[in-house]
């Protein structure tokens, strides 16, 4: 898969709000162009599981869109298992599949097994492939007597899963995932990621995901693309990911008596206090100057170095929108 | 090419095997609309009864020129037509603004399928069933009466014609629901081209002059129920039975092509 300075740019309605607004929009509409996506470009080889992050609005969706080939591109192109996606040649869309985890393709009122049947027959497999395959996606996913209950009466996990069988039916190589695991708790959450990686093992597919859920991208990705108002500026391991991100260190301090806040200032960014337990962020080129000074200057019981857990750094760079 | 066309049969059979299931699930809304529909066949046999002061004649000026019974084969027309409407057309064609709205097209436009095909006869109602039936026997028993001879030449007519009704009725709403890739919830443009078609209840001559020009060029409701009535009577010739074909065929071009360019402005509901 390759995204060669892939761009898309909307066009949309500007309308002041309120009645007067609304009509002066009526009457003479003016647009404005957003750019959604600005001059991405990555590769992926077959096979890999990349996983694409990025606060709402960052153009994330766009990008699976225009990869899908549900939407043209405005600037660049692109190449998925050896076509052009928005040309939506069959032998495309048989190679590839969206799972989206805020829409679903399953009939509300009838059994999945039923909606399976559709799209095994659309898809062009005959009733013995078909079976044996939702046996053995069923057999992954650990769904029996669900599937032969109307979709409306599933839990939301079940219905996740069931949604996955009927996006996985035709055996695609290349898997976009757009926040599966939305809404799911938990084990449900678990499930779908483990189901994921067997399934990446089993069939060599690429897999690319997005989710706002950390969980699911440090226990799958083992790179990411990092997009941020609508441009590219990470790609790589997850793990060089936080050194880019993250500079400093973390250093939690447990300290005989409580100490006002700007006792700490000198030694780094204070992230938080509680009473004795101190959580204080220091460049990496300071830390050992700064744990030193601190074991002499204050009251320290204990002391520890770790790195700043990954979604908090994520969560920091899209709060502030910088990088370091 | 001939493995595609089986791949076609047998998701069409999956299609409507699951649209009648569905539909299965609330057997209370299919009674209603059974029920709807013999309401509204009632009406409009009333209100051609009160032209016709009563049922018994046949003899008078009638609508428009049209006898009693001649006036009620285009009411049968119209009634085949909007029994193929309930049955097939409406409930796939007015999914399509609620697959825009959704953003759900997103996985119609991503199975190897033609779009077209999977958003016309995804699924299918059989309680317009009833209604093509009774616009049969209307048609053809008000032909009877009417004094036309139902012979091999007249059928073979009549039956290219009303194929050519229906594409050319549901090439038009293709095309009508096609702009809501553009106008998306503010434009239900199709519920515009019913009240259109309910105008060919009645024979065209039976409009004034300036309806009678819009109903013929503007919007082909003439083509879609007098004209094929007028078969039944045996006033059409073959030439026009291909002419109208032709019609057809170039909606169906249309439609298909107009909904090609749209896919170029879909931008899928974001999430």
């Amino acid at each position: 898969m390759v995204a060669r300075g892939l761009g898309k740019t909307y066009r949309v309605a500007d309308k002041q709000p309120g009645l007067g607004g609304t009509l002066r929009h009526f009457l003479r509409r003016r647009h404005r162009d957003v750019p959604a996506v600005t001059d991405v470009s990555f590769t992926i080889q077959p096979g890999e599981i990349v996983g694409f992050l990025g606060p709402n609005g960052a153009g994330k969706t766009t990008t699976l869109k225009m990869l899908t080939g549900l939407i043209h591109p405005t600037a660049g192109s692109a190449t998925v298992a050896g076509y052009t996606p928005h040309r939506r040649q069959r032998g495309f869309l048989t190679a590839i599949t969206l799972v989206m985890g805020q829409k679903q393709q399953l009939i509300w009122d009838l059994p999945p097994l039923d909606s399976l049947r559709v799209n095994a027959a659309v898809y062009g497999l005959d009733d013995s492939e078909a079976k044996r395959r939702i046996d053995e996606l069923a057999e992954m996913l650990e769904l029996g007597e669900e599937l032969t209950r109307p979709v409306r009466k599933l839990s939301l996990g079940q219905r996740m899963k069931a949604e996955l069988m009927a996006a996985l039916l035709h055996r695609p190589a290349v898997l976009f995932l757009d926040e599966p695991s939305l809404g799911l708790d938990v084990n449900a959450q678990a499930r779908v990621r483990q189901f994921l990686v067997d399934y990446n093992r089993r069939t060599g597919a690429t897999v690319l995901l997005t989710s706002h859920y950390m969980a699911d991208i440090t226990a799958l990705c083992p790179r990411v693309l990092l997009i941020h108002g609508g441009r590219l500026f990470y790609d790589g391991r997850l793990a060089r990911l936080s050194e880019r991100l993250a500079p400093w260190r973390q250093v939690r301090l447990e300290l005989a008596q409580p100490l006002p806040a700007e006792t700490f200032h000198p030694y780094g960014e204070l992230e938080s206090l509680d009473g004795a337990a101190v959580r204080l962020l220091i460049p990496r080129q300071q830390l050992t100057e700064a744990v030193a000074r601190l074991l002499n200057e204050l009251p320290v019981l204990d002391l520890e170095v770790s790195d700043p857990p990954i979604e908090e750094l994520i969560g920091r760079l899209f709060r502030k929108g910088v990088v370091a | 090419m001939a493995s595609d066309w089986r791949r076609y049969a047998r998701t069409l059979r999956r299609f409507w095997g699951t649209a009648l299931a569905g539909q299965l699930e609330y057997q209370l809304n299919l009674l209603i609309e059974l029920l709807a529909m013999v309401g509204n066949l009632a009406g409009s046999l009333f209100v051609l009864s009160l032209f016709y002061g009563n049922s018994s004649g046949g003899a008078g000026t009638g609508l428009g020129g049209w006898s009693w019974p001649e006036a009620m084969v285009v009411l049968g027309v119209y009634t085949l037509l909007d029994g193929v409407s309930s049955t097939l057309l409406r409930p796939n064609l007015s999914r399509i603004v609620t697959h825009v709205q959704e953003g759900t097209l997103d996985f119609v436009l991503l199975k190897p399928i033609d779009s077209q095909f999977w958003l016309s006869a995804r699924t299918v109602s059989p309680a317009g069933l009833p209604e093509i039936a009774v616009g049969l026997a209307l048609m053809l028993g008000a032909g009877l009466k009417a004094g036309t001879r139902l012979d091999a030449t007249t059928l073979a007519l009549v039956a290219v014609l009303l194929l050519s009704s229906t594409l050319i009725l549901y090439a038009l709403w293709f095309l009508l629901a096609t702009t809501s890739i553009w106008f998306v919830k503010t434009w239900n443009a199709t519920e515009v081209l019913r009240a259109a078609l309910a105008a060919g209840r009645y024979p065209i001559t039976a409009y004034p002059a300036g309806l009678r020009t819009l109903f013929t060029l503007v919007l082909p409701v003439a083509f879609l129920t007098t004209v094929p009535a007028e078969a039944v009577l045996g006033r059409v010739s073959g030439p026009w039975a291909l002419a109208s074909l032709g019609v057809a065929a170039g909606f169906l071009l249309l439609s298909r092509a107009f909904w090609r360019f749209a896919l170029r402005f879909y931008t899928s509901a974001s999430s």
